[in-house]
């Protein structure tokens, strides 16, 4: 279990505005994800639990034990923290083996116990053959399960990884979210890992924590986040969603519905409570909760038309790209049956309309 | 007509001898710079750079002051050697030292500067105490440009006229280094003499010198070194 409070303040330098970070940041054995834009604070938060960087104020705590406690001045040197960290350039030691590399970490195991644990890891994540390699002789896949293990080899109580798929394809990227959902099967501890990709937050996260300017602007788990972005920032920065500026034009909480205002085009939706007439708000809709139709004549309740701009192809899915940036996601059945059709409707769903 | 090899002899083994122990206070002095924050760091960076630009004359004047017989350390050096260390060729490994460790000092700095930051914690962070970080990974990816620094060290020792002359002397068989014995020997007339150690000596700091540039190419790619 880890609990990090951290605060830290940058000044405003020649080049560059200043900066605070100021988390609270909790987890659990599992996969928690730090989510956010970079610039956001979330590596910074990561190499203050590690003890790189010395917080202003704040405490951190890892099991039982103080590892940062600005008011008692506590600053344990990352050496004393137990900390496994991957970095985002695995900084696997170049003059070194593989071999070498973990056996670096394993200086204070016993010699024979140590030499187990190294051949040990070096077999779970599929590095005897290249064992006796230094890391410019390797694959990016297996420098990324080097510097994993090589996280481990000290027993940590906590493993932090710096963006680990960070440029990496497809296939190592699935390789990678296996290993790591193999660690969390294996190793008990915390999984503290950062990305700016909401798709990697819903390949692993338990719980996932947005940060934006040094904030968290929402926690918890990423289905659930994904669902209902708690504000336009966070609906902004996962990126997945159509966002309308739209205007509440009436609210009828009897029936249970109202009416927006989008670009002259009116919409019926839900009630929705707390809001006011007249109230500038965005539309926040997934892709794929929309549909198309031809257009027939006068357009039906709820069916804007618009102007096609762009068609993308996606592996199972057409992604409809409609003038004023609005993305329509259809089965490639569907797509399929329209083919030929030049103009078009947008259908939106009166239920489940969400507003940000 | 034969020529004197003391001197030649004289001076590679006094750039051989300060050389090594300028790696030693050299790399102290540039992790120093390189890696701590300290009150005073620029002062420090700045009188290691002033034997590069001081005149040799002004660096020998103020070695002559703090070493000869009537300073401490000159009578310190003397109750515990049994002779004076000014005029000898031990005075001439001192005016190397001091000659040469500023460039060892910044070309190590620099090295030590360029390698990458995460390798440090990385090493931190898997337990490794200070010094073992220095041994196992500063000191082994700065290498090649560290013994690069050191050729030029070495270079630099072999070609020290002016604070040799000031505090060893030019005394022939005794304290005459190479460079010395060139102006005695175009002082005197003795061209033969002159050419061939002119030849020899510009010949061996051209092989340590390109020995030196060709250690600064790195074999684990561009980033870990630099000079």
């Amino acid at each position: 279990m880890i609990q990090a409070r951290i605060r830290k303040r940058f000044g405003p330098g020649p080049e560059s505005a200043g900066f605070s970070l100021d988390v609270e940041v909790k987890a659990a054995a599992g996969i928690t994800v730090l989510f956010g834009p970079s610039g956001s604070g979330k590596t910074l938060t990561l190499e203050s639990i590690a003890g790189f960087v010395r917080p202003d104020e704040g405490r951190i705590l890892l099991d039982d034990q103080i590892l940062f406690d600005g008011e008692a001045g506590v600053h344990l040197s990352p050496r004393s923290r137990r900390c496994g960290y991957v970095f985002q350039n695995y900084a696997l030691f170049p003059h070194m083996t593989l071999r070498k590399n973990l056996e670096f970490g394993a200086e204070r195991i016993p010699r024979l116990e140590r030499h187990r644990k190294v051949n040990e890891l070096l077999e779970k994540f599929h590095l005897t053959d290249v064992s006796g390699r230094r890391p410019h002789e390797l694959s990016g896949g297996q420098k990324q399960r080097c510097s994993i293990a090589r996280a481990l080899i000290g027993s940590p109580r906590l493993l932090l990884l710096d963006e680990p798929a960070q440029g990496l394809d497809a296939p190592l990227r699935t390789e990678l979210y296996s290993i790591l959902r193999q660690v969390r099967q294996e190793f008990e501890i915390p999984v503290l890992l950062v990305t700016h990709d909401f798709e990697e937050c819903l390949a692993l996260a338990d719980e996932m924590i947005v940060v934006r300017e040094g904030r968290i602007v929402q926690s918890g788990a990423p289905r659930k986040i994904f669902d209902q972005p708690a504000n336009v920032d966070v609906a902004r920065l996962i990126g997945l969603y159509n966002l309308l500026p739209v205007e509440i034009q009436a609210l009828d909480p009897g029936r249970n519905v109202s009416r927006l205002r989008f670009e002259g085009f009116e919409l019926n939706g839900p009630y929705f409570p707390g809001r006011l007439i007249g109230d500038r708000v965005w539309l926040c809709l997934r892709p794929d909760l929309l549909s198309v139709a031809p257009r027939n004549g006068r357009p039906g309740m709820n069916q804007m038309p618009a102007a096609l701009v762009r068609v993308v192809e996606r592996p199972d899915r057409v992604r409809m790209e409609f003038a004023g940036d609005i993305a329509v996601e259809v089965d490639r059945g569907e797509f399929e049956r329209f083919s030929g059709v030049k103009d078009w409707v947008i259908e939106f769903p009166q239920v489940g309309l969400r507003i940000l | 007509m034969s020529i004197d090899w003391f001197p030649l002899w004289l001076s590679l083994r006094v750039a051989a001898i300060s050389t090594v122990l300028a790696l030693g206070i050299g790399l102290w002095l540039a992790w120093l710079l390189a890696n701590r924050q300290f009150r005073g760091k620029e002062i420090l960076d700045a009188a290691v750079t002033l034997p590069l630009v001081l005149p040799p004359t002004v660096l020998g004047y103020y070695l002559l002051v703090l070493l000869g017989r009537g300073s401490p350390v000159g009578r310190l050096y003397e109750w515990m050697f049994g002779g004076p260390l000014v005029f000898t060729w031990q005075a001439a490994v001192v005016a190397a030292l001091f000659h040469s460790t500023p460039l060892l000092v910044k070309s190590a700095r620099a090295a030590f500067e360029s390698i990458d930051r995460s390798y440090e914690r990385a090493a931190r962070n898997l337990g490794a105490s200070e010094l073992r970080l220095f041994l196992r990974v500063t000191l082994p990816l700065a290498r090649r440009a560290i013994l690069a620094a050191a050729a030029l060290a070495f270079a630099r020792s072999l070609g020290d006229f002016g604070v040799t002359l000031m505090i060893a002397g030019n005394i022939p068989g005794r304290t005459q280094t190479v460079a010395l014995a060139i102006y005695d020997a175009v002082e005197s007339g003795n061209g033969t003499s002159a050419r061939v150690l002119v030849l020899i000596i510009s010949a061996v700091s051209l092989i340590v010198l390109t020995l030196a540039n060709r250690l600064t190419t790195n074999p684990y790619g561009p980033r870990q070194t630099a000079l």
